[in-house]
């Protein structure tokens, strides 16, 4: 059964078995190593997407039920400007700024959630904390995580 | 990353309901998967034996709603802990099914994780199950030979057995109107707020004639403590009431905590519960 799925606004097809974990599709099918693989039992976060404007984690997605999906990673992110400069996402310059990441392995999933939480506050009435309750950290205390979400809210996002 | 082999399981996505009550009455040890988030953990971890499986995620436009039906509310078998969260009816009328799905997991696991497949798994640990129970929920139950309803109450026969048969899917969820003026009560004990496993956990209402409760992780299936209630119903006092409750649970040690603590746990639970829910 062959699978198309758009990625990051790219039509993708592939071949792997419907029961491969869309987390396995993306990183070894499509080469999209932004998103991790921390535990394959949906307690980390690590390999959080977007999945048709709902966060998921990827590792617990069978991609026969990505089948026709529009799918955003973290690579998805950022924009080239006219002069062909990368212009980060607000998300993601705050995590830069604000010392939001450290080993690295939570971010794209971290950066994943907070891009959704911005888009779409009223999915966790219980607010950021909330927002991020999928998502483990085992570097940062996420106090800079939390300064860095507060910062993005402010600078607001080019969606 | 995944420690198994996907080409052991061959996979069938049927596009409807008849097409999915069909390969299951055909298909010996085919596995449905709704949201995945049991399944997949299994397969991921490798502990998965090998077996067909059906993806139910193309019958999503017939059982994934949330409709009201002769005073009734009716939950697809595809409806996510999100979809239950945020649902108008839900939050008005069955706020122990809010609370329940809110302290399930994370956001991640409640856009994917349905209900059903939290009632199915049948771990006595499930979050919303004791909602579930004294709501006095009932589940149908369909095959391509014709459909049951049941009470949830009858649903298991055991740790981790049930009543479902082998040729059969659940199809919905059934929600009774609650009683009137009942006060809701909603407790899960585990080691931290959030993508916890419950140690104890409890859903109860009451009202002025009558208390409902039900309680998970102390016993091999999910449990009403009939007597408790009848207890706290003809006005014991919260000892009084925790007295008849350690008659009734039956929990044991394993991995996540011990006979002693959840006994502990729950006694102050029923004393909470009684004072809460007063009046
Ligand atoms: C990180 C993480 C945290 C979790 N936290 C909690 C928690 O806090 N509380 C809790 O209770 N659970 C928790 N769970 C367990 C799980 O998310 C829930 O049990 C969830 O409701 C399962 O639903 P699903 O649709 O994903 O199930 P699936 O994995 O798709 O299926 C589970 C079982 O139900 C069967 N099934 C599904 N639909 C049907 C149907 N229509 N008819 C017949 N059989 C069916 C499947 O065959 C399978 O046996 C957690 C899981 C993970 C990975
Ligand atoms: S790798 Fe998916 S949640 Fe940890
Ligand atoms: S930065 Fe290392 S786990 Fe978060």
């Amino acid at each position: 059964m062959t699978i198309r799925m758009t990625i990051n606004g790219r039509e993708y097809e592939t071949d792997a078995h419907p029961m491969m974990p869309l987390l396995d599709v993306l990183r070894e099918s499509c080469r999209l190593t932004g998103t991790k693989y921390g535990c394959g039992e949906g307690e980390c976060g690590a390999c959080t997407v977007i999945m048709n404007d709902e966060l998921v984690m990827s590792c617990m997605v069978p991609v026969m039920q990505a089948g026709g999906a529009e799918i955003e990673t973290v690579e998805g992110l950022a924009r080239v400007a006219e002069n062909g400069e990368e212009i980060l996402h607000p998300v993601q310059q705050a995590f830069l700024e604000c010392g939001g990441a450290q080993c690295g392995i939570c971010t794209p999933g971290m950066v994943m959630a907070g891009v959704h939480h911005l888009r779409h506050p009223d999915r966790a009435p219980g607010g950021l904390r909330e927002a991020l309750e999928g998502n483990l950290c085992r570097c940062t205390g996420y106090s800079a995580i939390f300064r860095a979400m507060e910062q993005a809210a402010k600078t607001g996002h080019p969606e | 990353m995944i420690a198994s082999n996907p080409v052991r399981y061959r996979a069938y996505v049927p596009v409807g309901v008849e097409e999915a009550l069909e390969q299951k009455a055909a298909i010996e040890n085919l596995l449905p998967i709704a949201g995945g988030t049991e399944v997949m953990v299994l397969l991921n971890e490798g502990l998965l034996a090998p077996c067909p499986v059906q993806s139910l995620h193309q019958l999503a436009g017939d059982w994934r709603g949330i409709r009201e039906s002769d005073g009734s509310l009716i939950i697809g078998a595809l409806a996510t802990y999100t979809d239950v969260r945020h649902h108008p009816v839900v939050c008005e009328r069955y706020p122990l099914l809010v609370e329940s799905a809110k302290v399930t997991g994370a956001l991640q696991i409640q856009n994917r994780g349905t209900l059903v497949g939290n009632i199915v798994n049948g771990s006595p640990a499930a979050d919303t199950v004791p909602a579930l129970f004294v709501y006095e929920a009932n589940i149908r139950l369909l095959s391509s030979s014709g459909e049951r309803v049941i009470s949830i109450n009858e649903f298991y026969t055991g740790y981790r057995k049930t009543i479902l048969r082998s040729d059969e899917l659940i199809s919905e969820i059934i929600l009774p109107a609650p009683p009137d003026g009942a006060r809701h009560y909603y407790r899960k004990v585990g080691t931290r707020a959030a993508q916890a496993i419950s140690k104890v956990v409890v859903a109860g209402i009451r009202t002025d004639h009558e208390t409902k409760l039900a309680w998970g992780s102390v016993g091999p299936t999910t449990l009403r403590a009939l007597k408790t209630e009848k207890a706290i119903a003809g006005g014991a006092s919260p000892e009084e009431a925790a007295v008849v409750l350690m008659e009734e649970l039956a929990p044991m040690d394993d991995i996540r905590s011990t006979r002693n603590y959840r006994l502990a746990v729950s006694r102050n639970l029923v004393m909470d519960f009684i004072h809460k829910t007063k009046e």
